[in-house]
């Protein structure tokens, strides 16, 4: 498997401030990778990095086993989906989906040919004589994505590319995106700071904070295996249990994470781990009720099916997981 | 509710000023007339009306004989404007003006995008304080203050002797039509005046509009293969065209208009601006100082036009 792009030890420093700080990673080819962290934690100057809008202050990059350092972004066969797409309002469509191929010296029946038929593999057949004042957000998104593929780059990058779209056009772009890759096979590695994104459409995911890498792996292992407190904590909402309740379920490590869906209301089956407490609080989600036990003074959520009855607030209960449910974590 | 609930509609307050305040709200197109009534009639009449009348006696013409004017609709002072000499005047002028125009935008497009990409803070304020400054003093002084410095004696001619360089001088000095006995008596010093005095209105407006190009539109052009020189040609230059247009309406009409620069440091050959002030004051022909003023009026409008076909206001 031919690596594509390679992060060895990485930095990105601006003055005092650590955008990005020792970062490793390894993308393959053909991989949907995922980037994800909240706004300040790295995942964009990573990015960017990729591109050559920066260049890192320490570390080694290669794309495609070619050094990365001091090579310009218009020497690199990267493209980018910009989060505000970066459309040239001076140009139509077609000349912004063309400019790649333009400005390389491709002629111009040839451009326009690859660029019409770029415009309808993201299924704006015919938009070529519009100006970008006149589409609207989704399908300006669009437009920024035949930009950059039709150049038939060797890595996409996208950089927040839904952030501005409403949910049901998010939802509707996350699977045309997914399929997009697939059929295409690039290497596609996507910036976003929603966890459900990266969930549903990478192969995998590194989540970042502070400028590192906190987890890398893959969306199921990420989700359920979480390994600092921070991944538990952003990647969908586990509970992270505190040393007291550790020690009484008999483990080693100071802490553990417990997903709130593992958990049932009930008294345990065989061989499954219990704790009291008493309900605090609950609230109603849709598909399920979500269900806070206070257990000595820990906050336990629980993700109660809707079918279920919710016990009143201030009842006692037991909740009860599965032993293998739990996940030990070394680091707070 | 509590005690202290207002009512819902509020007692006026007393006084006028209050009850104009009301029926300007109740009216708000008669504020909008009583606003503009006073700046429009000014332009309309003083302004626009001064200029008419100035078109307008650009078809009487002036008595040989007594220096009168002869109120009769004529062409024949356009028929003077286009003689020899005249027409000379008015190429001299417009040729002067275009290059300024152009030397102004080459040398101005760098800084204004210095001060629209990179300058925050302090280093915005001084790039203000640096481009305004010469507009707060006068004019004159600043042309004065040129004069001497483009003299035979002056800085200039001493710093090309001490770096040995008099030659290059000499040799400019010694070219037909730019050269002459010094700078300050040649169109080469003219045109140096003319660039330094009007260099401001060329950087602002560009500066203005390079500070709307969004910074990731020159990234997306670069991530998309194109060479700094392609970003610039195709992204950045089109999009400052508004700001290098509108910078060149002003170098270009105060070039064709002003008659104080070329008389103080330059050739004894007249701009269109002298010939204006020449022949309103000491000839007395104002027919034809008016149909000098005309020349400008139509350049600029046909300047304008052609600015308007090649697309330059596009991206506004």
């Amino acid at each position: 498997m031919t690596t594509a792009v390679l992060f060895d030890n990485v930095s990105r420093h601006f003055g005092a401030v650590r955008a990005v700080d020792g970062v490793n990673l390894e993308i393959a080819e053909g991989e949907f990778f995922a980037m994800l962290g909240p706004s300040g934690s790295g995942k964009t100057t990573c990015l960017r990095l990729m591109a050559g809008f920066e260049q890192p202050t320490g570390g080694h990059i290669e794309i495609f086993g070619e050094t990365a350092e001091g090579v310009p972004p218009y020497r690199r066969s990267v493209n980018t989906v910009f989060q505000d797409y970066a459309l040239f309002p001076h140009l139509s469509i077609l000349d912004n989906v063309a400019y790649g191929l333009m400005v390389k010296g491709v002629n111009r029946e040839e451009r326009r040919k690859a660029a019409e038929d770029a415009l309808a593999m993201v299924k704006l057949p015919g938009y070529g004589t519009r100006r970008p004042g006149q589409l609207s957000g989704g399908q300006r998104q669009r437009v920024a994505l035949a930009r950059a593929l039709v150049n038939k780059p060797k890595v996409l990058l996208l950089d927040e590319p839904l952030g501005a779209l409403d949910l049901k056009l998010r939802e509707q772009m996350q699977e045309e995106l997914k399929s997009l890759q697939k059929s295409l096979g690039i290497t596609f590695v996507f910036v976003t700071h929603d966890q459900g994104e990266a969930l549903s459409m990478a192969d995998r995911i590194a989540v970042f904070n502070d400028g590192r890498i906190q987890q890398l792996g893959r969306p199921e292992d990420v989700y359920k295996q979480p390994k600092t407190r921070f991944v538990a904590d952003f990647v969908g909402s586990s509970n992270v249990l505190p040393p007291k309740l550790c020690q009484r379920l008999g483990l080693k490590t100071p802490f553990a994470s417990l997903r709130p869906e593992a958990i049932a209301i009930a008294a345990p089956a065989d061989g499954a781990l219990s704790l009291s407490g008493t309900v605090s609080a609950h609230s109603f989600l849709g598909a399920v009720n979500r269900v806070v036990v206070d257990v000595d003074g820990a906050r336990v959520a629980v993700a109660s099916p809707a079918a279920l009855a919710v016990p009143a607030v201030g009842s006692p209960v037991t909740i009860s997981f599965a032993a293998n449910e739990l996940h030990p974590m070394e680091d707070a | 509710m509590t005690a202290f609930a207002e009512p819902l509609v509020l007692p006026e307050r007393r006084g006028p000023a209050s009850r104009l305040s009301d029926f300007f709200w109740r009216h708000p197109h008669l504020l909008l007339t009583v606003l503009l009534a006073p700046p429009l009639l000014w332009l309309g009449i003083v302004y626009l009306g001064s200029l008419f009348a100035l078109l307008l006696q650009s078809f009487f013409s002036i008595d040989d004989f007594s220096g009168l004017i002869n109120y009769e609709f004529t062409l024949s002072t356009y028929r003077q404007l286009l003689s020899e000499t005249n027409l000379d005047i008015i190429l001299r002028t417009v040729l002067m003006a275009a290059t300024v125009t152009v030397a102004s935008a080459v040398i101005a497009f760098p800084i204004a995008y210095y001060a629209a990409r990179y300058a925050q803070g302090k280093w915005k304020v001084l790039f203000y304080l640096g481009v305004m400054l010469p507009l707060w003093s006068s004019y004159l002084v600043k042309i004065y203050a040129w004069k001497l410095i483009l003299a035979k004696e002056g800085i200039l001619t001493w710093i090309f002797e001490k770096l040995h360089l008099i030659w290059l001088l000499d040799g400019w000095l010694s070219l037909p039509v730019v050269g002459g006995n010094s700078l300050s008596v040649s169109y080469t010093g003219t045109f140096i005046v003319f660039v330094y005095v009007w260099l401001p209105f060329m950087i602002l407006p560009i500066q203005a509009a390079l500070e709307r190009v969004p910074g990731n539109l020159i990234e997306a052009s670069s991530d998309l293969g194109g060479t700094p020189a392609q970003t610039f040609r195709f992204v950045l230059f089109p999009l400052a065209l508004p700001g290098i247009v509108a910078g060149s309406i002003f170098t270009f009409s105060l070039t064709l208009g002003d008659y104080i620069i070329p008389q103080i440091v330059g050739s004894s050959r007249l701009f269109i601006g002298q010939a204006v002030y020449a022949q309103q004051g000491t000839a007395g022909n104002i027919p034809l100082a008016a149909a000098f003023t005309v020349v400008p009026i139509v350049i600029m409008g046909a300047y304008l036009f052609m600015a308007k076909r090649m697309g330059a206001f596009d991206a506004l």
